[in-house]
């Protein structure tokens, strides 16, 4: 008898994907600017830590928050004590209020219909369990994020069919597309429940447009299904057009009580917009009561931490801080990409034409040595191992075309990304020139140290490769 | 529309259990605001040592102000999401395990996988180890919440070992192999032995002929044994509690197959009174387990903020060394509050040693030797006395008239109250041997006051 379930077993979980080997390799050989000049430049992980000086002065300026204080008296007991699944009302509230500043306070969201998750990776999760039975399916746009593999699928029993989007038009949701899903999944004899997307785009780091939310919307309504939106960029557009939730365009349809507002689903997250994935703060937002009573009762299994709730109730709760630090924050973000677009330009790459996210859907496909996925991987390795950057192949993301790489801005300082375009341009150059080894610049080395960094002594020695950064 | 899971019952919460809670909520004691409101007695919460971690954090402030003062450290928390865990929060994690278990055991932080409190854990532990429609055996009573961990989103069943008073609720052989050929007769491939040590209702620990005949019965069976230890700081004398790890250690069965089939789930809820901060754990020596379970835990990780003022909390040895004990003495004195307010109005418990509650032999009080009756009692303790406690069939108690009664998540003074109350209805309703002169003019006061 076999020992373990064949989910402790499989490879469902979707880390043998080149997505976790590049990170594996980054781990060995991280660059640091002092102690490892030479090393691998990680830009794989969507993580921005553009703005912890804004949210280090708040602390720093409010120590009630972190103190278990409130007006000066201790409520760490109660806060000790609080395991409720409702979660911390007040938190809730605020967080409630910070999602509708987000939208530019077009929607409003009702406390009581959102769910905290430990995180955006417990909330997907949640959802699929709580819509589909195992072997029922999602719709998913391609590109998309590698995790979702594994959230939505894997314990859960659920597929996923592609919707296959291309560049041909900017990667947008077409209707054929939409459909020739839907019939794809039923070939495979797989009922459809829904249709996942991720709004703001990852990995294209587009805003999701009006007419493809419409879209959607009439394509759910047709075929009574749900509509999954994960909005956990939404916070990261630093550009026009500006964030539409799919959210106000049911309510710009007037579709407000009808049976599709049942079956639209937002998930949230405080990790991108705050850069909080430590923390742990995910949310499922859903008018449908029977969806929020069941994943509020499914949020015992990754509940929130009331440390952490009650932190970040008094930082939301703080208007002003709020909304200067989403503008700030994207005011940092869009001179990154700027200078991210710049770079890559400046080395003959182009970008897809994107206005948020914390990352670049970038055009290599001149750069293979044929129009295949094996050059795409090809290309990979060669920028991984010679080049020294951690990018993520499109395949990775499931992307119909090779030759697509996404490209992370905002988890390092502004030198490191300055020199990773550097590193880019020579390698551009000295593949166009063909004299490989007279083109390499004093950046590039044969030889990679295989030490490890040591900054912080808790945090570098328990550096592993992990899970959640995929994002 | 929705999946089955999501609108199934399932998910056990229309069970007495939670209503009880319910009603409490309705109407909730509070000694100025509410004294005639019902006293929860439900709720296995640690309240009796939150002095000691208050002046803790009042002395070390630093461990959440995100070490401010040694150079903030905010970013890398804020950052950190690795399933691995905080390595100095596993390595204090595992000490105070050890600590807990007198030393006898040692644990290696690279086996211990971090989850979203015991409630994560047991539910990973399921998906790891079972098959949906496999079957685990679960000693009876237990705590309720396992219908919901174990079998609700993973498919898993229990089967329950049916333990009597006959024996103090032991379990026996005899159980065992009952237990396992009705998961035969039910057609359900028994995957494992679900135990909870020290046992939630019973308050008690294992004794070594219950070791012996789990064990032997997992090895014969080829089959798992989780062991929750959830309660393991609970036990009011240390020198009393086994850990699984350790029984099986003393059997010399470390080198065997077994070895890799014992799984540990632990948590500081109970011990260090912190439900709300969701700090659980699975510890096992089997590296596909832990490699599984690890990834698992992506659906529910601690927060980083949390785990760094724990390894600070826990860090710090002379605490931990000091709160172990003084919790303890604390818990002991109050069990012993409650059984002998109980007991000298005829109210036996069973004998403990461990836990935040006692499993209480109401039978007496019983109409008939029936479910019905013991519904009748527990709607009568919970309207009329003003008590909420939980009834035993709700934690699948094959006998009627036993209770689960907490006694640590209250102060001193509504401990005594509820045992007044307690001792009011007995002799109101009970028979003439209890019944008391002095008492009955208080009683007639206290009744007509404790209406709700």
């Amino acid at each position: 008898m076999k020992l373990l379930s064949r989910k402790a077993t499989c490879n469902s979980h979707g880390q043998d994907s080149s997505y976790f080997l590049g990170w594996q390799e980054y781990e060995k050989n991280p660059y640091d600017e002092v102690r490892n000049p030479t090393g691998i430049i990680q830009m794989g992980l969507a993580e921005s830590q553009l703005s912890f000086d804004l949210l280090e002065s708040w602390l720093a300026e409010n120590p009630d928050a972190s103190g278990f204080t409130r007006n000066g008296e201790s409520i760490f007991r109660e806060l000790a004590l609080f395991q409720d699944y409702h979660g911390l009302p007040a938190f809730k509230k605020a967080l409630a209020e910070f999602m509708e500043e987000i939208r530019g306070n077009k929607v409003t969201f009702d406390p009581r219909n959102l769910v905290l998750t430990a995180g955006a990776t417990s909330a997907n999760e949640t959802l699929a369990f709580c819509l589909a039975e195992p072997g029922e399916a999602f719709l998913l746009p391609t590109p998309y994020y590698p995790g979702f593999d594994r959230d939505l699928k894997w314990r859960t029993g659920v597929e996923i069919v592609p919707i296959q989007c291309t560049s041909s038009n900017g990667f947008r949701i077409t209707e054929s597309a939409l459909e020739d899903a839907y019939q794809l999944a039923r070939k495979q004899n797989l009922r459809v429940k829904g249709v996942l997307v991720t709004n703001p785009s990852n990995p294209l780091g587009t805003a999701v447009s009006r007419p493809e939310l419409n879209l959607l919307l009439s394509f759910i309504s047709a075929k009574n299904i749900h509509l999954i939106s994960d909005e956990i960029y939404s916070g990261t557009v630093f550009s026009s057009p500006s964030f539409v939730s799919v959210m106000e365009v049911l309510l710009e349809r007037n579709l407000a009580n009808t049976q599709v507002w049942n079956r639209v689903h937002l998930v949230y997250s405080l990790s991108k917009d705050l850069g909080l994935p430590g923390f742990r703060v995910g949310a499922i937002y859903s008018n449908n009561n029977t969806v929020v009573a069941a994943a509020t009762k499914m949020s015992s299994f990754g509940l929130v931490s009331s440390q952490t709730q009650y932190l970040l109730s008094a930082m939301l709760a703080d208007k002003k801080f709020t909304k200067h630090y989403i503008f700030e924050n994207q005011v940092r973000l869009q001179k990154r990409h700027a200078m991210l677009v710049r770079g890559l330009k400046n080395a003959g790459i182009s970008c897809l034409d994107s206005n948020a996210g914390l990352f670049c859907w970038v055009d290599m496909r001149h750069l293979l040595t044929s129009k295949s996925f094996d050059a795409e991987m090809e290309l990979w390795k060669k920028i991984v191992y010679q080049v020294g950057l951690n990018i993520s192949p499109g395949s990775s993301c499931h992307c119909a075309e090779p030759g697509w790489f996404r490209v992370c801005f905002a988890n390092m300082s502004e030198e490191t990304l300055d020199l990773a375009m550097q590193r880019i341009k020579d390698f551009v150059v000295s593949t166009a020139t063909k004299s490989s080894n007279t083109g390499r610049s004093h950046h590039l080395s044969s030889k990679y140290s295989a030490r490890k960094s040591l900054s912080k002594w808790v945090f570098r020695l328990s550096f592993h490769h992990d899970s959640e950064n995929e994002r | 529309m929705l999946s089955k899971k999501a609108t199934c019952k399932s998910h056990g919460q229309d069970s007495s259990y939670f209503l009880g809670w319910q009603e409490y909520e309705k109407n909730p004691f509070n000694e100025d605001r509410n004294p005639l409101g019902i006293i929860q007695m439900g709720l296995a919460e640690n309240q009796l040592s939150f002095d000691l971690l208050e002046s803790w954090l009042a002395r070390n402030p630093d461990a959440t102000m995100f070490g401010s003062n040694g150079g903030s450290i905010f970013k890398e928390l804020a950052l950190f999401q690795d399933y691995h865990g905080l390595q100095t929060f596993k390595t204090e994690l595992v000490e105070f395990m050890a600590e807990i278990r007198r030393n006898k055991v040692r644990f290696d932080p690279q086996k211990l996988v971090l989850t979203a409190g015991a409630t994560s854990a047991n539910e990973t532990l399921m998906f790891c180890l079972a098959e949906p429609g496999e079957a685990f055996l679960i000693p009876t009573p237990y705590y309720p919440g396992f219908d919901r961990d174990l079998k609700w989103r993973t498919g898993v069943k229990i089967v329950p070992i049916h333990c009597s008073s006959l024996n103090g609720f032991r379990i026996t052989k005899a159980a065992l192999d009952e237990a396992y050929d009705e998961a035969l007769k039910l057609n359900l491939r028994v995957k494992g032995v679900f135990i909870t040590n020290p046992s939630n209702p019973l308050g008690t620990t294992m004794n070594q002929d219950e070791f012996n005949h789990v064990i032997s019965f997992a090895v014969s069976k080829n089959i798992h044994i989780v062991s929750d230890e959830i309660y393991a700081g609970t036990v009011f004398d240390s020198s009393k509690f086994t850990s699984i790890i350790e029984a099986i250690m003393d059997r010399n069965l470390e080198k065997t197959d077994i070895w890799s089939r014992i799984h540990v789930v632990s948590s500081l809820s109970k011990d260090l009174g912190l439900p709300g901060f969701r700090i659980g754990m699975i510890y096992s020596n089997n590296e596909t387990l832990i490699a599984a379970a690890t990834k698992m835990s992506s659906f529910g990780l601690v927060s980083s903020q949390t785990q760094y003022l724990l390894s600070k909390l826990l860090g710090d040895k002379k605490f931990t060394r000091h709160y172990i004990q003084e919790n303890q003495r604390r818990l002991k004195k109050r069990q012993q509050v409650l059984v002998s307010g109980l007991q000298s109005y005829g109210i036996p418990c069973l004998k403990s040693n461990a836990g935040l509650f006692c499993w209480v032999d109401m039978r007496n009080l019983l109409s008939s030797n029936a479910f019905e009756a013991e519904m009748e009692l527990w709607k009568k303790i919970l309207y009329e006395v003003g008590l909420n406690i939980s009834p035993g069939s709700s934690c699948h108690c094959t006998e009627p008239g036993w209770f689960r009664v907490c006694f640590a998540n209250m102060s001193q003074e509504t401990l005594n109250l509820s045992i007044h109350r307690l001792q009011a209805f007995v002799t109101s309703n009970g028979d003439g041997n209890y019944q008391n002169q002095k008492l009955s003019t208080r009683i007639s006061r206290r009744n007509s006051l404790v209406v709700s």
